[in-house]
């Protein structure tokens, strides 16, 4: 009980108010997409046309789409593929960006410099594009969309890992450390990403949002998630339900979209430890919010379509 | 400032270079050949295929026929597309223009909203701030497809005041067809140019020399104008830059919401259609752009700030 209570106050502390209630709407968004067989109210594909764009009632809450499928079924069903598709796409760029990014911190020189380089040429290609060009060639599905974002979001997470790893590379503790005769692999791994796991979680949950628009994106396109499949980009593009005026069927998906990334950037920012947006109104010294402009600045804007 | 331009246009042809082949490269590896796409289903003859393999140059080596093509797009020969025969060129130079014409519309809406709701912001502490930052938040999260779906509903269905998909004629007709996409597009880059403008302006605000000009008794127009604005427009540049090459990629989606026929909804109907030279031409064409809005931006950054005329300094 009182462990619970205690990590109940660190989240409290680290999130503020405005965290702690995205996190929650997270953790909501979350649980319905794991235990959705067990909460969607239908089956999310059973169509029934003497239902087609039928209005919110006790049979359908949030109503029916074009041939009759339960709206808030497709709903809590597409938050499995809305949300395994950008884990995907974070986890496969950290597990490359994150040892790319200690190996050009810690030895620097040309090593850095090369590293730098190929990350400038996958920055030059919006992400988007990229995974359109990849697309051309394999076909559309997730996997191919998924492959290309992880690639394109490699230099996005490695660059923020690579700064916040250069800074702990010049404590002194790591001098103490290296002294001591430690290797660099257990130097690297067990203290500097140990000390800056904040950063790192922070930066995965806004990139998490940012994969996630542009995942969404690309199903609106019809180049990820195919139709029948419930998912939130995909029940965006229902055109023929929108020219129709039926739009809670297209706008609850993309309110869904646009909730869940405000949300995950708001937890990412509190967890990386930017400031809440109030905190310019104190007097600070002028060095400080140099560096919060410096931190302010990179939401990265190519990777948002 | 010479040394600047030249530096700066390296970089951008090795880039460019660079992406070509990878573009080039990646679509030689794709499965199935590429004369596949005309013939569809029917199974041809080894005859024809060979003939058709010929006059696509598909029976040469890699290197050769990247040589080919690079010679030709450097004549203005992009190729001929393998679904409609036409020259790639005609089919993507008849999309140019409205593909233009709609990043100008956007990138307009933003500069001048999102310049406005940032400076409200940063010189407006308080409430004004909280409300502005609060829309920020929000708008800088809304993908421009779902910006489409509420415009299309809102305006174009309900209110009818705009056509919900493609052009009208003449370019009356072409700007009002462009005025939701122009808008949807918009809304992303407003919030983030407001964000980065209200960083800027108030990081300025907080330094020794705008309070000594204002204890100095200079008015508060000339001290905003000349010691905060002007120092704060390096960031607000850069994020233009951004903005101009996010809003190229981001008309692929855009384009096709709203059936706009540029060069975003050609990318896609060719990727469907495996209708590789003109994914290719198009492809680098968007390459170019985004390479292009990223080095101006860096070279009117340095106009606009003296201290990094050095070569390399804003590398």
């Amino acid at each position: 009980m009182n462990r619970t209570k205690k990590l109940w106050q660190r989240a409290n502390t680290t999130l503020g108010r405005s965290g702690m209630l995205a996190g929650g709407f997270l953790l909501v968004v979350l649980l319905a997409a794991v235990l959705a067989p067990l909460v969607a109210p239908a089956d999310p594909n059973q169509s029934s046309l003497l239902d087609s764009y039928a209005g919110p009632s006790g049979a359908h809450l949030l109503g029916a789409d074009g041939i009759g499928r339960d709206l808030l079924s497709r709903l809590i069903f597409g938050a499995r593929t809305s949300l395994l598709g950008p884990a995907l796409v974070v986890g496969v760029s950290l597990l490359l960006g994150i040892p790319l990014a200690l190996l050009a911190s810690w030895y620097g020189g040309w090593v850095d410099g090369v590293i730098a380089r190929v990350f400038d040429l996958v920055y030059a290609l919006p992400g988007l594009l990229l995974a359109v060009l990849t697309v051309a060639l394999f076909g559309p599905g997730l996997t191919p969309a998924v492959v290309a974002l992880s690639i394109a979001y490699i230099p996005f997470l490695a660059r923020i890992v690579r700064a916040a790893a250069r800074q702990q590379r010049v404590s002194p503790y790591v001098d103490a450390l290296a002294v001591q005769g430690f290797g660099v692999l257990r130097i690297t791994v067990r203290h500097i990403l140990r000390n800056i796991v904040p950063v790192v979680v922070g930066q995965a949950a806004i990139a998490f949002g940012y994969a996630l628009l542009d995942l969404a994106s690309l199903s609106y396109l019809g180049l990820a998630v195919q139709a029948p499949t419930p998912d939130w980009g995909v029940m965006v593009s229902d055109s023929d339900a929108l020219l129709k005026g039926y739009w809670l069927q297209v706008l609850a998906p993309g309110v869904l979209i646009v909730l869940t990334v405000l949300a995950l950037t708001v937890v990412g920012a509190r967890i990386s430890g930017e400031k809440p947006p109030g905190y310019l109104r104190r007097r600070r010294p002028a060095g400080a919010a140099l560096k919060d402009r410096a931190e302010n600045d990179r939401t990265p804007v190519g990777a948002a379509a | 400032m010479t040394r600047l331009l030249l530096h700066r246009l390296g970089g951008l042809l090795t880039t460019l270079f660079l992406s070509s082949v990878v573009i080039f490269g990646s679509l030689y590896l794709a499965p199935g050949s590429p004369e596949n796409v005309i013939f569809g289903s029917r199974t041809p003859s080894a005859a024809a295929r060979a003939a058709v393999r010929h006059r696509l140059h598909l029976d040469q080596p890699l290197p050769v026929r990247y040589w080919d093509w690079l010679t030709g797009v450097l004549h203005g020969d992009l190729g001929t597309s393998m679904v409609t025969g036409q020259p790639v060129a005609d089919r993507v130079g008849s999309g140019l223009g409205t593909t233009l014409l709609l990043v100008l519309m956007t990138m307009v809406l933003v500069v001048l909203i999102g310049l406005a709701m940032g400076l409200t912001a940063a010189l407006l502490p308080g409430r004004v701030d909280g409300a502005v930052n609060a829309a920020t938040s929000v708008s800088v999260t809304v993908p421009s497809f779902v910006a489409s779906a509420l415009l299309i509903s809102l305006f174009a269905v309900k209110l009818g005041w705009f056509p919900a998909s493609g052009l009208g004629q003449g370019f009356g007709g072409k700007v009002d067809g462009l005025v939701l996409p122009a808008v949807a597009l918009a809304i992303l880059s407003c919030g983030f140019l407001a964000r980065v403008t209200r960083n800027a302006v108030r990081d300025q605000l907080e330094r020794e020399h705008v309070q000594t000009a204002l204890v100095r008794g200079l008015p508060r127009r000339t001290v905003l104008r000349s010691h905060v604005l002007r120092n704060a427009l390096p960031p607000i540049v850069t994020a233009v830059g951004l903005l101009t090459a996010g809003t190229f990629a981001s008309t692929l989606v855009v384009e096709s919401a709203f059936a706009v026929p540029g060069i975003g909804q050609l990318t896609i109907q060719s990727v469907a259609q495996k209708d590789f030279p003109v994914v290719q031409a198009v492809a680098l064409l968007l390459v170019a752009a985004f390479v292009v809005c990223n080095a101006a931006s860096d070279l009117i950054q340095a106009v606009v700030d003296p201290r990094l005329r050095e070569a390399g300094s804003t590398s």
